[in-house]
C-alpha cells in the first residue's frame, strides 16, 4: 500500500477504482454523443435554409450529418467495449496496485474517446454548414469541401484507437 | 469570444443566415446587365427580368411600363425578403434588422416634411416614401410646423426619438434647417447602430465596425463637397460629421475648412483606402465622384460575405439589393429617355 502521508493522496487513492471506471465509461458516451448533436445541430441549420434556395443540395449534404453520427457510434462502441473489461475483484484486492491502475486506465480511455470525440464532432459540423452553403452557390465546390471534412474526421478516429489501446491495459488482479 | 462564433451561432441565427445566402445567389450578374442595357424598349426590360427572380413580381404589370412602377416591384420584393427574415428571427438578430431600416424611416421623414413645406398633398407623399421605412403615425408629421412638434407630436413614439435630443430647436422648419436635421439624425443612428454593432462583439462587430465607418466617411465628404458655397458655417459642418471612422478627428479637421473640391481631395488622399478612389477622377470632376463611392462600397460589401456566422451579411445583402435597384432605375431611365449611350455611366456591377 503506499505509505505517503498526505491526505489529499490518501483521498485520492481510497476512491474506488470502479468508480474512476463508471465515470469513464459514462464520459466516453455522454461526451461523445454531445459533440454529435453539436455538430448535426449547426450543419442541420445551415443545410435547411439553403436548401430553400438550392433543393438539389439536400441529398448530397446528409454525408456531413453521417460523419457527425459516426462520432457518436465511436463512442457507444468504446462504452460497450469498456464495460466489458470490468471484472469484480475481492474487495481484500480492491485498493491494490493493479486494480487501481485498471479503474485508472478505463478512465483514461473514457476521456480520451469522449473530447476527442467532442471536437471532432464539432470540427465536422462546422465544416459541414460551410459545405452546405458552398455547394448552394456552386455545385464544384462539394467535393472539395468534403476532403477537408474526411481530415476533420479522423480526428474521432484516432481518439478510439487511442482509446482501445488503453483500456487494453485494463487487467485486474486474479482472485486468488 | 471572437473566433468562436462557430459554435453557438447556429443555434438562433444558422437558418437565417443560409436564407440569405440564397437569396444573395439571386442578385443580377454582369451578363444580366448587359442584356438590360442593350433594350431597346421598358418592355425588352420587362420580358428580361421575367427570366430573373423579378419575374413573378412584374409579370402582372400592364403596358405601357413606366420606370416607376419598375422601380416599385423591385422594392416590394426587397420588402418582402426582409420582413420574411424579420418575422423568424430573434434577439439579438432582429434588432439589428430593425436598425437597418432606420435610415429609410429618417429619409422618409424628410420627404414628408419637406413635401409639406412645398405644399404637396399628403397621400402623394405618402405613395412615394419607401415602404422599408414606414411607420404607423407617418402621415401626422404633415401637421408639425417646426421640430418640436414634429418631436412631440410624431416622432417620439417611433424609434427615432433618442436621435433627436441634438437637433431640437424652435425655429421653423425650411429647406436649410430640414437637411440640417437629415443630416444631424443620420450622424446620431449611425453612432448608435455603430455602438450596438460593437455591444454584439465578435466578427459582427469587426465587420459592420469597417462598413459603418465607409458609411461615415462617404458622408463628411459628401455632406464638405454639398455645403461648398453654402451659408453652412464651419462649426455647423464639423457638427454634421459622425465621431467614428477613419477620418475621425483628423481628417474632418481638415474637411471642415475645405473651400473646394481640390481641397477635399488634398484632404482625402492622405488616407491610402480613399486615395484609390479619387485617383479615378481627374481634377476638377466631381460627377464620377458617386459612382466610385458606390464601387467602392460594392466591393467592400461582397467581402462581408467571406466570412460566416455574423450578422453582417444581412446588411450587406439589403444594401446590395438597394444598389441593385438604382442601377435599375437608371438603366430604365436611360432606355425610357432614349439615352443608351450614358446607361454605363452610373450602373456598378456587382459579379
Amino acid at each position: 500500500m503506499v505509505t505517503s502521508s498526505s491526505s489529499w493522496w490518501q483521498a485520492l487513492v481510497r476512491i474506488s477504482p470502479y468508480t474512476f471506471s463508471a465515470i469513464g465509461i459514462a464520459i466516453s458516451i455522454g461526451v461523445s454523443v454531445l459533440g454529435a448533436a453539436w455538430g448535426i445541430y449547426i450543419t442541420g441549420s445551415s443545410l435547411i435554409g439553403a436548401a430553400i434556395k438550392a433543393p438539389r443540395i439536400t441529398s448530397k449534404n446528409l454525408i456531413s450529418v453521417i460523419f457527425c453520427e459516426a462520432v457518436a457510434i465511436y463512442g457507444v462502441i468504446v462504452a460497450i467495449i469498456l464495460q466489458t473489461k470490468l471484472e469484480s475483484v475481492p474487495s481484500s484486492k480492491m485498493y491494490e496496485p493493479e486494480s487501481l491502475r485498471a479503474g485508472y486506465a478505463i478512465f483514461a480511455s473514457g476521456i480520451i474517446v469522449g473530447f476527442a470525440n467532442l471536437v471532432c464532432g464539432l470540427c465536422v459540423g462546422i465544416i459541414g454548414s460551410s459545405c452546405a452553403l458552398s455547394d448552394a452557390q456552386n455545385s464544384s465546390l462539394f467535393v472539395k469541401i468534403l476532403v477537408i471534412e474526411i481530415f476533420g474526421s479522423a480526428l474521432g478516429l484516432f481518439g478510439v484507437i487511442v482509446g482501445i489501446i488503453m483500456s487494453a491495459q485494463a487487467t485486474w488482479p486474479s482472485k486468488a | 469570444m471572437y473566433g468562436f462564433e462557430a459554435l453557438t451561432f447556429n443555434i438562433h441565427g444558422g437558418y437565417l443566415e443560409a436564407i440569405v445566402r440564397g437569396y444573395r445567389s439571386g442578385l443580377l450578374t454582369a451578363a444580366d446587365y448587359n442584356n438590360l442595357c442593350q433594350c431597346e424598349t421598358l418592355d425588352d426590360i420587362k420580358m428580361h427580368l421575367s427570366a430573373t427572380e423579378y419575374g413573378s413580381y412584374l409579370q402582372n404589370e400592364p403596358s405601357p411600363l413606366h420606370t416607376t412602377t419598375i422601380v416599385e416591384k423591385c422594392t416590394l420584393k426587397l420588402v418582402d425578403e426582409y420582413k420574411h427574415m424579420l418575422a423568424q428571427a430573434t434577439e439579438p438578430l432582429s434588432t439589428f434588422l430593425e436598425y437597418i431600416t432606420y435610415g429609410h424611416m429618417i429619409d422618409n421623414v424628410v420627404l414628408i416634411v419637406t413635401g409639406t413645406l412645398h405644399e404637396r398633398d399628403v397621400q402623394e407623399l405618402l405613395e412615394k416614401c419607401h415602404p422599408l421605412g414606414m411607420f404607423d403615425s407617418i402621415a401626422t408629421l404633415a401637421v408639425a410646423q417646426n421640430m418640436r412638434e414634429l418631436y412631440r407630436l410624431v416622432l417620439v413614439d417611433t424609434p427615432l426619438a433618442p436621435y433627436f435630443s441634438e437637433c431640437i430647436t424652435s425655429e421653423d422648419l425650411d429647406d436649410m434647417n430640414i437637411e440640417i436635421m437629415r443630416n444631424t439624425l443620420y450622424k446620431a443612428y449611425l453612432e448608435d447602430f455603430y455602438r450596438f454593432c460593437k455591444t454584439l462583439g465578435g466578427a459582427t462587430a469587426e465587420i459592420m465596425s469597417d462598413l459603418l465607418a465607409f458609411e461615415a466617411d462617404r458622408r463628411a465628404v459628401n455632406i464638405t463637397i454639398n455645403s461648398i458655397g453654402t451659408e453652412l458655417t464651419r462649426d455647423d459642418r464639423r457638427k454634421l460629421y459622425s465621431n467614428f471612422g477613419l477620418l475621425y478627428p483628423y481628417g474632418h479637421e481638415e474637411l471642415a475648412v475645405c473651400e473646394d473640391i481640390d481641397q477635399v481631395r488634398a484632404a482625402m488622399e492622405k488616407y491610402p483606402p480613399y486615395q484609390s478612389i479619387f485617383s479615378k477622377l481627374s481634377y476638377g470632376e466631381s460627377q464620377m465622384l458617386d459612382k466610385a463611392f458606390y464601387e467602392e462600397e460594392v466591393k467592400r460589401l461582397c467581402l462581408a460575405f467571406e466570412q460566416q456566422f455574423h450578422y453582417g451579411v444581412f446588411f450587406a445583402y439589403m444594401r446590395l439589393r438597394e444598389q441593385e435597384i438604382r442601377n435599375l432605375m437608371w438603366i430604365s431611365e436611360c432606355v425610357a429617355q432614349n439615352q443608351k449611350s450614358r446607361v454605363h455611366d452610373s450602373v456598378v456591377f456587382i459579379f
